[in-house]
């Protein structure tokens, strides 16, 4: 059901990935302040966009989910989200780069779009850990959509905050894609493309490793026979393969 | 919600706010559960500060981000304990028996929250003021208060949210703080920034604000997302 278009999708991304790795190093211009540092842009920024994207898709996701109350939402959301905090973490990483790079630390308060993904990065991560001490796995569906739906408002809210809170803006490298000369724009954007598309692929790809996984189960247990409980390889916090499994059938 | 049993027989969203609140308040006065100890602690980690940062008065920024950690740990120490009570003996099965809208449970724990952050407040500022500030609290304190009131109702409706969705994990009392300081940063940005000129020596000038005016918008917002989705965290 979620392995449809899997191989096309992945071909794409590779050759995607590919062209955007490309014109990254051998197209775009060397910037004349940072030179080639500067690169990490092309990877950074697409990372930092499509991880708040991410986020703020879980939130409309799981509103779709409390509104059905189908348990496939719950699970599309916690992927989204998943996915997203993993990109967010890799955002993190190539902007502290950055940051040690052109200002000399690794860490720089006076950035507001950095540390405002800083709090909302730790603000997703309690994400999983609340999923998991909830046992009821339909409570546990709820309570997490509400909370995806709270953090995925908090998101623009929270870069209003912070971009309000920092007097003086540092004076920033290339701010948005708007004002990049023609050759860097096009990088970024192709980057940007390719990034994007590299966050559907793999959380179709997630998709389907857990919903095979949950049939497998289901099927195995119907093998096994009625009654019998099948020995548990550690808890998750993903949504529970029961009703990953049900909520093909509706029920 | 109400819609399921019938706008007839519901009874008034007022008077179940109303009746709700009064047993919140009950309930703490018989037991005196959350706000003394919130209280104590929002004195104690004042004489804290004074040896940790080794001062004997501060002001400023300095002062104004001493009473915003202080206050938003005091306040998370409350928000851990609003829902215990309902769910361990049985408050939510009751509450959701009767024929009232969910909402009203929402507005009852806000105001709840309210109260006792106001009275935390009337113990934790004339201390903080006699134990470390060093300027006066004369000129600014109108505005001081506005700026408080304004912190308080965003923590009131953040800390009930978060208190609901913390208190059946298995782990409630981690989650609720962890939960609750990121959503809190734009309460701190805001309280913070409107408060520390007021808390300087010179008293240069006054709150601005546009600090008041983020406040305020960041409470509207919240307090229209959890009344949206507050109803989802009471089913069962």
């Amino acid at each position: 059901m979620y392995g449809k278009g899997l191989r096309s999708l992945s071909i794409a991304t590779v050759a995607a990935m590919a062209l955007a790795l490309a014109l990254v190093f051998f197209y775009a211009p060397l910037e004349a302040e940072e030179g080639f540092l500067q690169k990490i842009f092309y990877i950074h920024v697409p990372l930092a966009i499509v991880a708040l994207c991410g986020f703020v898709i879980g939130g409309l996701l799981a509103i779709q989910h409390l509104r059905t109350r189908d348990p496939k939402w719950d699970f599309r959301s916690y992927v989204a989200i998943h996915m997203s905090l993993i990109f967010a973490l890799g955002a993190l990483i190539t902007g502290s780069i950055w940051a040690r790079g052109s200002w000399g630390h690794w860490w720089v308060w006076s950035e507001p779009t950095l540390v405002s993904f800083l709090i909302v990065f730790l603000l997703y991560a309690t994400y999983q850990p609340l999923r998991f001490s909830i046992e009821d796995p339909e409570r546990q569906s709820r309570y997490a959509s509400v909370f995806a739906i709270t953090a995925g408002a908090f998101v623009p809210l929270n870069f209003i905050a912070v971009r309000l809170s920092s007097a003086y803006l540092h004076p920033r490298v290339l701010g948005s894609a708007s004002n990049l000369p023609g050759p860097m724009r096009l990088t970024f954007l192709v980057s940007l493309g390719a990034i994007s598309l590299l966050f559907v692929t793999l959380c179709k790809y997630e998709l389907a490793a857990k919903h095979t996984r949950a049939q497998v189960r289901a099927l195995r247990r119907r093998l096994a026979g009625e009654g019998v409980e099948l020995p548990r390889r550690g808890r998750s916090a993903a949504p529970s393969a029961t009703t990953i499994a049900a909520g093909r059938s509706g029920a | 919600m109400s819609a399921r049993v019938g706008v007839s027989a519901t009874v008034g969203l007022r008077r179940t706010v109303a009746a709700l609140l009064r047993k919140e308040l009950l309930v703490e006065l018989r037991t005196l559960q959350s706000v003394p100890g919130m209280s104590l602690f929002a004195v104690t980690t004042f004489v804290v500060f004074h040896f940790a940062l080794n001062r004997n008065t501060v002001d400023g920024d300095l002062a104004a981000g001493i009473l915003w950690v202080t206050l938003l740990f005091a306040a998370v120490l409350g928000v851990n304990r609003v829902f215990v009570a309902d769910a361990e003996q049985g408050g939510f099965d009751g509450f959701l028996l009767a024929p009232v809208d969910r909402s009203a449970m929402l507005i009852a724990k806000v105001l709840t929250l309210l109260a006792y952050l106001v009275v935390l407040e009337l113990v934790a500022v004339p201390a903080f003021a006699l134990l470390l500030l060093g300027a006066s609290l004369g000129p600014g304190l109108a505005e001081l208060i506005a700026t408080l009131a304004l912190g308080d109702v965003g923590i009131a409706v953040i800390g009930t949210l978060v208190g609901a969705l913390a208190v059946h994990t298995s782990a409630r009392d981690l989650f609720g703080p962890l939960l609750a300081l990121p959503l809190l940063v734009p309460i701190v940005i805001g309280g913070s920034r409107a408060s520390s000129p007021l808390l300087s020596v010179t008293h240069s000038a006054g709150a601005q604000g546009r600090w008041l005016l983020t406040l305020g918008l960041y409470d509207l917002v919240f307090g229209l997302i959890a009344f949206a989705l507050f109803d989802f965290l009471l089913e069962d």
